[in-house]
């Protein structure tokens, strides 16, 4: 096994989880939502790309740019009408209500995509690569890295210094006085998961050009962005991405041992920093 | 003319009534205190005035307009701004980043044109050394500072007090009481519930008594104080 390889493909990879994640972390970050139906939203997404490529003929890149505004409406959508409506000091119905949600989209992209497995084309850059020294880094694992950094690093601004930023942070830590002082705490939640969408269609693009996906793929996305999330802590933007490369490393260095290996690995890596640091590796949040 | 008018106010949780057909108005520019033993519907009734509470049955006219069916939000639009007896400053800002959140979105404006504003008011209520501090990092004085800085960040025509001056040395108690001074000379109307009855004094210029959610008194603060039902309701002393 070669290590350098090994670890440099790992970080490329958890780009890919930090992405699934960071769209998680900021709408639980806000709301404590935790919101169930997240990675059926990926795959939806994808789809969402996939058909604009198909149909439309357009290239990946401009069908997410296409795609972008249209998630960000569905997220605000279903934040405002329907999510709003489940917070509160029970916690379970959140979770009643984006179950159901993630079982409706699952079937609901059966019924209109049926079952098979799909791939959005890249073209060339699919296999394009830059060689540094001995090891070969794929074009397309880079870009999903760079674009997790920068979502990160667009996230931290938007979180930390702008007026919808600290709109976010007052509403989640208290969102009543938040209501006395002017906020209109449903629509800021409905912009945070508007918000989330977005990164949630960046994440799509990557997942749908990277590997083949189908309509019951959702959940197990789900399982990589919570663990990414938690290993790195909730409330920190750099944690999610520290955990998602985390998560990323223990599975190629897992898979480079025995292939079979891969998925549990990573799943090891995540009870293994649950032991050691039971809040995760960069927590922000005290409660 | 009247800036609040309550009319017939009343509110009950099951048996309990909190709020018993309150009536009276405030005028512009006024200040009026709101005294009365624990339990008696005072901070019930701030709930009331700033929507926090739906009001079982009457009116609350705010600035000429009918404003019992409004949400908290619309209500600080309009100019209601209030502080809280436990103060529940957002801990995770920063002092400043409080006072840009309530100026921005209680006025409407953007962060840009507030900023200037929320530095004078930092100063005003001696909180300017300690902006860049987060706010859970802050002592009772400087909470309840924070408290009405962040009240008057939303630029409101109408300030509600809640016991402000409550668990402060006379020393805290007489600062406090002057930048409220400032804060009412400059036009503000404000109602102030509060315990301590000199600092309380010092400022309104009538005084309210409630009683098991009932209003039993109104008039001047000399009045009030000699008169016998306050003295055995409020004071405890059998004359």
């Amino acid at each position: 096994m070669n290590w350098a390889d090994t670890i440099i493909q790992g970080v490329l990879l958890g780009g890919l989880y930090a992405l699934f994640a960071a769209g998680l972390s900021l709408v639980f970050g806000i709301m404590r939502l935790v919101n169930l139906a997240h990675g059926d939203l990926i795959v939806l997404a994808a789809f969402l790309i996939l058909l604009l490529v198909s149909t439309l003929g357009l290239n990946p890149f401009v069908a997410a740019a296409v795609a972008l505004p249209v998630m960000f409406a569905i997220g605000w959508v279903l934040q405002y009408v329907v999510l709003n409506r489940t917070l509160g000091d029970d916690i379970l119905p959140p979770l009643l209500v984006t179950f159901g949600l993630s079982v409706v989209i699952q079937n609901g992209l059966l019924e209109g995509f049926s079952a098979d497995s799909r791939r959005i084309s890249a073209g060339s850059l699919e296999t394009a690569s830059i060689q540094v020294g001995p090891i070969s880094i794929g074009t397309m694992p880079l870009l999903t890295f760079l674009s997790a950094v920068a979502v990160i690093v667009a996230l931290n601004l938007v979180f930390y210094r702008t007026s919808l930023g600290r709109a976010f942070r007052a509403t989640s830590d208290d969102s009543s006085t938040a209501g006395l002082m002017g906020i209109r705490s449903e629509r800021i939640f409905a912009t945070a998961t508007g918000i989330a969408m977005m990164v949630v269609t960046i994440a799509s693009l990557y997942l749908g050009t990277r590997a083949n996906f189908d309509p019951t793929q959702g959940p197990a996305r789900l399982i990589y962005a919570f663990e990414a999330v938690i290993i790195g802590g909730l409330g920190s933007f750099w944690g999610t991405l520290a955990g998602g490369i985390i998560m990323g490393v223990a599975q190629t260095v897992g898979a480079a041992i025995n292939p079979e290996w891969q998925i549990l690995a990573g799943h090891i890596a995540f009870l293994l920093v649950l032991l050691v640091r039971p809040r995760g590796l960069f927590p922000r949040a005290v409660d | 003319m009247p800036i609040l008018v309550l009319d017939q106010l009343s509110k009950s949780f099951g048996a309990l009534k909190v709020a018993d057909q309150i009536s009276f108005a405030l005028d512009e520019g006024e200040a009026l205190g709101v005294i009365g033993p624990n339990g008696a519907g005072k901070s019930t009734l701030f709930n009331l005035i700033t929507g926090n509470f739906r009001v079982d049955s009457g009116h609350i006219q705010f600035d000429g307009r009918d404003v019992t069916r409004q949400p908290p939000m619309a209500r600080c639009l309009a100019g209601i701004g209030r502080t809280f007896q436990i103060p529940q400053p957002f801990e995770k800002l920063t002092v400043f980043e409080n006072l840009l959140v309530a100026a921005s979105f209680g006025s409407n404006r953007s962060e840009r044109e507030v900023g200037d504003r929320c530095a004078d008011i930092l100063v005003e209520t001696g909180l300017y050394p300690k902006a860049n501090q987060l706010a859970g990092s802050l002592g009772l004085l400087q909470r309840k500072r924070l408290e009405l800085a962040r009240a008057l960040a939303t630029d409101p025509k109408l300030l509600l007090l809640d016991e402000i001056a409550g668990g402060l040395t006379e020393g805290e108690c007489q600062e406090l009481v002057e930048t409220i001074r400032a804060i009412h000379r400059r036009g503000v109307s404000i109602i102030w519930v509060e315990h301590v009855l000199n600092a309380l004094t010092s400022v309104v210029g009538r005084l309210v008594v409630l009683h098991f959610g009932r209003l039993i008194g109104i008039g001047d603060p000399a009045t009030i104080m000699a008169s016998r039902e306050v003295r055995e309701i409020y004071l405890g002393i059998e004359v």
